[in-house]
Order: structure tokens, then C-alpha cells, then sequence
């Protein structure tokens, strides 16, 4: 056989960065179906399901080939299954699986050319086209019973007592809540809940090299900071900083969503700029935007900005900086 | 100072096959095709024609410029023929063919010592340059040329290359652990030339006996050292070299020479000193036969211009279903069509993988990941080049860096898209050097 060279390859296919990132959330998605019940198990299967035939069907019908076997689609499916809330229909899951797969991926040219995360894309637009099923439906965790009650996220309650009193005395945690908002026994989107696990799942990641720590801690760390800093400033306005970070989607969006391979800047120095950025917009609008989570948004503005993180953060060529000296 | 250079991977090394295998002489073959292009520059020019008789060590081709050499007879007998051949860098290139008469004859004044010491700089230089000397590390570039710098790039270090970080070969290994003596002798006739005190020798750390064995020979001489390297590919790259030994950072686009080091590979040093000291010039060389595909894997003494499969068949033949051939290593060398190539003075290793080993992919879209980015030992961004090239736009693609690439392949070895980096590449700089061309 005769081809260019290297001869040999290190055997890291995207089809198996695609399965480990699926089997990192692994953890997560299966507590979710703990506590959400079948409601759950039925949210990742149509997402799932319909991403990867909207896929299929896409690249049949545009004439490409059909790589559904590269797992891209099914991770955009799970992605966007955990960060739907249970009690989401199932024609809302499709939608939000066609705005993902279909107008932010394919046709944009498929794997590798779209610049917006496709799972936050659907997530988005169903937030915005669907407000009432995407945050009316609420459910506290049930254990497989369907009887839930309908809650708000610790974020929606947050914002409530804000407005409705002025302060946010009263949310100060104890120590059984923080953990309960630690290992995931509160409402929320299916894959926000269990900080731990999401955690597990991305250390996972970062040792087997699939994602280096560059983003999330950016992201994490300047949430912390921002929160913390406006705390201090106005206790009565602005809770502690941990109760920011252990909420909302925050570690699904730090660990699995803003460090997207196609969507993110590709060095190092680059990727630390974008997690800050991310940390820095999720907070204001947290505290000052009309949402009261912002993970999701501030991900895909920062998508936004990648091309441009991209051009100022590019390596100096070996030897370059000396030349430049020189001459 | 001693830094690890930028980015590299870690490919498996596969040196077990061979690493152990005393170096053996292969007998002369029935066939000797000897191209006429065995160096970087122009291709030399042939000064005998079909029928001719010839003997060992004569010259049967001229330089064909200043950056070029001679070629020499590998062996006394016959011109069989002057005609075209597959060359291992993949296209058909003029070469003599010469029939061995069995005698295996000097040509006359070859083969005699010298006395070096009586030898001024110019004419161990010209010695260099008679002896038909590249760097046999695989880039055959003339020796010679490398040993005039000019005057206002004074070297102050000669760094010798034993790293020998492509995986699978070790003929320089070896050569290291058997000729060490023989090495520093060369590398002390290059120190003369271009009056450096201090010679380093880099060897990977993977090739402790090597190291032992140059440290040992190394002591009584002067200004000598070894520097143990660490194991990453292109650990062997001139620049990366340089760094990892002096910590001196040759500039983009620059030469060795800017930041006063010449380079010469180990067999290159070695080869000198049967050059000037013997006489004998670059009629063979030592290389590695190796892969799972091979039946008995060697390090090999053989004649430039003996054939592939000659080789092979002293091998032992081929074992099981061969899927590809390389010659040269892994990661840069050329994959060959047939074993119809002969050696060259640049024929590090013959590498024959199995076909199991060897699957075909389907290249895709670039996903970012960035991995391409981390392994780039010059610092490039093979990603967005690519793009660029695939777009092509060479011009933005040059201005990118391109022609700062040495197409060491650590981008494509780590691509899990599978993407043809280091062929884009490639087309780019033929581009960028083709419009050059047109511009004048
Ligand atoms: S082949 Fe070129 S671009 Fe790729 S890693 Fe090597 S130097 Fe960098
Ligand atoms: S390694 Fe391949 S897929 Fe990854 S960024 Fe580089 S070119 Fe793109």
C-alpha cells in the first residue's frame, strides 16, 4: 500500500473521543434516570434517537456521506437530553434535536464547520420559543414515581426571593443542602443535578486527554471569583459564591459543553481566555440579565468569539519571537 | 538550559525487533543500481557509459553543482546500464546499473591511510566533498556544503545526531554501541574543519548502551560530551536537537548555522573518517531491515545501489501478508510501490508492515480538537493550515507558517480525523516554491 507519510498513527479516532465523552456523562445520565424516573430514560432516548436520524437523513438527502457512525450525533442527542427537564414532551425533544442537528450542524456543513455548540443551539431555541415547557415543568426528584411535584430550580427560587423581597437572606445553605445540591437531589435539567457525578465524569476526561482542564477551570474559577465578589460587595443582594457554582448547569456546560472541540478555540492560551469569558457573561446574567441561568448563552456568545480568540492566541512558530528580535 | 522542546509525540518505538542484531555484512548483489541522484541539490552527472568497466571507489559521476557530490563505484565490474529506476522517493530517476565482477577491486589510491594530522581545514573539506559525503540521517544534504559556513556565522558547537527517534530503526544505534571510536574520529575531523571546541553528542535515553559506549570513547577526548535525551519524536529534528542540547532556539526560517551549531548525523561522522583517513569514499552504509512483516529483522552493512528485494530475500523473505513497505522510518519516510528501489546514501531503513497494521482511513472535516496544535514541534497550527490549503489559499497558508513545517508528521500521527496534514503541507510549500519560481 503506498500513502504519505507518518506510516503509523496513534489510533485516537473521533468515533472513540465521541464514545468517551458518552461515557463520561455516563454516570450522570443514569443518576438522572434515578431520580427523574422514566421521564428521564425517555427524554435521552427520543433525543438520542431523533439526532442521530436527523443526521442520517440530513446526510442522505444532501448527498455527503453518512458518518452517523463517527457518534457525534449521539453525543449532540445526549447533550441535549440532560439539559431538557424531565417533564419535557417529546415533540419538544424533536424539535430541539432538529435546531441542534439540522440548522446548527449540517447545514453549516456538518462536523467541524458550525461554529455554535449544536446541543446549546436547541437548548436555546427551545428556551425561547417554549419558555412554559422548559422551565414551568419543574420536577422535584421523585425516584421512578411519576407524582412529582412541580418545583422551581434553586436558581428560579434565588430569583424569586430577589424580587419578591429585595434581599436574599434566607439562602444561606446548610450543610445537608449544599450537599444535596452537590450530589444532585434537586430539580433541574436532567443532567445539571449531580455535581459530583459530572465531575467524576469530567476528571475522567482530562486523564484520559480528551479535554484538558484549560476551560473548565477558567469557567468555574471565574464564576467563583465574579460571585464572590459582588457577595462581599452586597451580602444581602448577592448569595455566596459556591451556592453559583454548585447550581444550574454550570458543570455540564464548564466540562461538556463549552469544551466542544469544534466550537472552542483550539490553544491553550485561547481556551483560558474563553472560560473566563464564559464564566464572566453566565454571571451577569445571573445577577443582572433577565434569565436566572446563563451558562447556555454565555457558552454560545463565546462560541462567537472563538475565531477571534483563535487569531490572537495563535503558537509563535519555533524561533519566530527570536527572528522578530533580530531584525 | 536543557530544555524539552515544544509538542512531539510518543509513537511506539518497536526497536526490540532490531535494536539487539549486530550490525552484518550483506554480500555483495548480482545488480547494483547506483541512481545518480544521492543528495539533496542537484543530481550528479555520469562520467561512464554501458560497458564500461569500473572499480571500487571510482568515480562514476560528478557533482552536478556545489550542492551536489560525487558518486562512486560501490563495487568493481561492469556498466550494465544507465536508464531510469524506481528511486524510494516514489518516482523513476536515472542510475547506473552495475554487474559485480566478483573481485570486489579498489580503484587505484582508495582504501590507502593518510595521515590526517598533516591535512589543513580546505583539504579535509574537499576530502569531504571527493568522498561523496551527505548526512545520512536521511536528508542527504552534502557535506561539504554544511562545512563552509560563511564567515560571519562563526559555529562554536558541533552537535552530533544519535538520537535516531524515528521508531523501529536502529542502525545508528548500533552503529553507536560497535564504531563509537570510529564516530568521534569523524566528528574530530569536522571539529578541525570549522574549529569548534566543543562536540555534543545527543542520544535518546532509550539507547543506554549507545550512550555508555560514546561516553567511554568520549572521555579522553576533549571538549567532548553526551547528552542523554529524552524519549519524543522528532527528538532527532535538527532544530529540536539543537534546543534540546545548547537551548539555543534556531530562528524561523533559519539555519543551524544562525545560532553557531553544525549538525552531523553519527553515520555521517563515521563515514568521514573512512573518507579522508582511508580513502574510501561513500560506497555503503548501515541500515536497519525491520518491521513485523520481515521474517528476520537485521541491521545490515550493505552497498549503495543494492536493490530492495535482495535485501529482503538475505532477510529471509517477507512473513505473512505485507501491507506496506517504507523506506526510511514511520513517521517520514516514503512508502514504496514495489521492492524494485535500491539503497541510496540516504537509506536509513527498510520498514515493512503488515497489512493488519496498516488499515486505510477515510480523512474528515478538521473537529478542532487541537490535538494537531499540542503535538507540532515547530510550533505551527496544522489545523487551520490545512483548511487553508484545502481552501487554496498558499499564499495565507505561507504567511501561516508553512514553510516552517519539516513535515515530521507528529500532526497527522495524532489527528483522530485522520487528516492528510503533512500531503498538505507538502502541496503548499510546492506552491509557494512553484509562484517564487514564476516571480524570478
Ligand atoms: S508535519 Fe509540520 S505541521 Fe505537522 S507537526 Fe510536523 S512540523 Fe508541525
Ligand atoms: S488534530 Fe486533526 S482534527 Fe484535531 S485540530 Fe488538528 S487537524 Fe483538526
Amino acid at each position: 500500500m503506498v500513502s504519505a507519510s507518518p506510516h503509523v498513527h496513534d489510533g485516537r479516532t473521533v468515533a472513540g473521543i465521541m464514545k468517551l465523552v458518552v461515557l463520561a456523562l455516563a454516570p450522570a445520565t443514569l443518576f438522572s434516570f434515578y431520580i427523574f424516573g422514566l421521564a428521564a430514560v425517555r427524554v435521552v432516548g427520543v433525543s438520542i434517537l431523533s439526532a442521530v436520524v436527523f443526521e442520517a437523513l440530513f446526510q442522505r438527502i444532501a448527498g455527503r456521506p453518512v458518518r452517523i457512525g463517527d457518534w457525534s450525533a449521539v453525543l449532540t442527542g445526549l447533550l441535549l437530553a440532560l439539559n431538557l427537564p424531565a417533564t419535557a414532551p417529546w415533540w419538544l425533544v424533536v424539535v430541539g434535536a432538529f435546531f441542534a442537528i439540522v440548522i446548527a450542524k449540517q447545514l453549516y456543513g456538518g462536523l467541524g464547520y458550525n461554529p455554535f455548540n449544536p446541543a446549546l443551539v436547541g437548548r436555546v431555541v427551545l428556551l425561547l420559543s417554549f419558555p412554559v415547557q422548559m422551565t414551568a415543568g419543574w420536577v422535584a426528584p421523585s425516584r421512578w414515581g411519576m407524582d412529582a411535584v412541580t418545583t422551581a430550580t434553586p436558581l428560579t427560587r434565588l430569583r424569586e426571593a430577589l424580587l419578591e423581597t429585595g434581599s436574599v437572606e434566607g439562602f444561606a445553605m446548610t450543610r445537608d443542602q449544599v450537599l444535596d445540591l452537590v450530589i444532585g437531589n434537586r430539580a433541574g435539567c436532567l443532567g445539571e443535578t449531580s455535581v459530583i457525578l459530572l465531575l467524576i465524569g469530567g476528571v475522567f476526561l482530562i486523564a484520559k486527554k480528551v479535554i484538558s482542564w484549560h476551560i473548565p477551570v477558567a469557567f468555574i474559577a471565574s464564576v467563583w471569583i465574579f460571585a464572590g465578589i459582588a457577595h462581599l460587595a452586597d451580602p444581602s443582594r448577592f448569595v455566596d459564591a459556591s451556592f453559583h457554582v454548585i447550581t444550574g448547569g454550570l458543570f455540564i456546560g464548564a466540562l461538556y459543553m463549552a469544551t466542544d472541540y469544534v466550537t472552542s478555540p483550539l490553544a491553550k492560551r485561547g481556551m483560558l481566555i474563553f472560560g473566563a469569558g464564559c464564566g464572566i457573561i453566565t454571571m451577569v446574567i445571573r445577577l443582572f440579565g433577565a434569565y436566572p441561568e446563563g451558562v447556555s448563552f454565555a457558552i454560545l456568545l463565546m462560541n462567537a468569539a472563538t475565531p477571534l480568540i483563535d487569531r490572537y492566541t495563535k503558537p509563535t512558530v519555533f524561533g519566530a519571537v527570536k527572528r522578530a528580535a533580530a531584525s | 538550559m536543557m530544555g524539552r522542546f515544544f509538542g512531539g509525540v510518543h509513537p511506539d518505538y518497536n526497536k526490540d525487533l532490531s535494536r539487539g542484531k549486530p550490525i552484518e555484512t550483506m554480500p555483495v548483489p548480482g545488480r547494483l543500481v547506483v541512481y545518480l541522484s544521492q543528495n539533496l541539490g542537484a543530481p550528479s552527472k555520469a562520467v561512464v557509459k554501458k560497458g564500461d568497466a569500473v572499480l571500487k571507489g571510482q568515480v562514476i559521476a560528478e557533482s552536478g553543482g556545489f550542492v551536489s557530490t560525487p558518486v562512486h563505484a560501490p563495487v568493481s565490474g561492469v556498466v550494465a546500464a544507465i536508464d531510469t529506476f524506481p528511486h524510494p522517493v516514489g518516482t523513476d530517476l536515472p542510475a547506473i546499473v552495475i554487474e559485480p565482477d566478483g573481485n570486489d577491486r579498489w580503484a587505484d589510491g582508495c582504501d590507502v591511510e593518510r595521515d590526517v594530522d598533516a591535512l589543513s581545514s580546505a583539504e579535509i573539506r574537499d576530502l569531504v566533498h571527493d568522498g561523496g559525503l551527505v548526512g545520512m540521517g536521511g536528508a542527504t544534504f552534502p557535506t561539504h556544503v554544511k562545512l563552509s559556513p560563511p564567515p560571519e556565522k562563526p559555529i562554536d558547537v558541533l552537535v552530533l545526531n544519535g538520537a535516531e527517534c524515528e521508531p523501529y530503526l536502529s542502525a545508528d544505534h548500533r552503529m553507536m554501541v560497535e564504531h563509537a571510536e570510529e564516530i568521534l574520529d569523524g566528528a574530530a575531523l569536522f571539529a578541525r574543519v570549522i574549529e569548534v571546541g566543543r562536540v555534543i553528542v545527543g542520544i535518546e535515553k532509550n539507547k543506554p548502551d549507545a550512550i555508555a559506549a560514546m561516553r567511554e570513547r568520549a572521555a579522553g577526548r576533549e571538549g567532548f560530551e553526551v547528552a542523554a535525551l529524552d524519549v519524543v519524536y522528532p527528538q532527532g529534528a535538527e532544530k529540536q536537537l539543537i534546543f534540546a542540547v545548547t537551548g539555543r532556539r534556531v530562528p524561523a526560517g533559519g539555519l543551524p548555522m544562525d545560532v553557531g551549531v553544525l549538525v552531523q548525523n553519527v553515520a555521517t561522522c563515521r563515514a568521514a573518517r573512512e573518507a579522508v583517513r582511508f580513502n574510501r569514499p561513500l560506497i555503503e552504509r548501515v541500515l536497519t531491515v525491520t518491521g513485523r512483516a520481515i521474517a528476520e529483522p537485521k541491521n545490515l552493512l550493505v552497498r549503495v545501489g543494492t536493490p530492495f528485494e535482495d535485501i529482503v530475500a538475505f532477510c529471509g523473505g517477507m512473513s505473512g501478508e505485507t501491507g506496506k513497505i517504507i523506506s526510511g522510518g514511520p513517521m517520514m519516510g516514503v512508502s514504496q510501490y514495489s521492492l524494485a528501489a535500491a539503497v541510496t546514501k540516504g537509506t536509513s531503513g527498510i520498514v515493512l508492515l503488515r497489512r493488519d497494521e496498516v488499515a486505510q482511513f477515510v480523512s474528515d472535516a478538521c473537529i478542532r480538537c487541537g490535538r494537531c496544535v499540542e503535538a507540532c514541534p515547530m510550533r505551527l497550527d496544522p489545523s487551520t493550515l490545512s483548511i487553508l490549503v484545502e481552501r487554496m489559499r498558499f499564499d495565507d497558508a505561507g504567511e501561516t507558517g508553512v514553510n516552517d513545517c519539516m513535515e515530521c508528521g507528529c500532526c497527522a500521527y495524532v489527528c483522530p480525523s485522520r487528516r492528510p496534514l503533512v500531503q498538505h503541507f507538502r502541496r503548499a510549500k510546492a506552491e509557494l516554491r512553484a509562484k517564487a519560481r514564476k516571480a524570478g
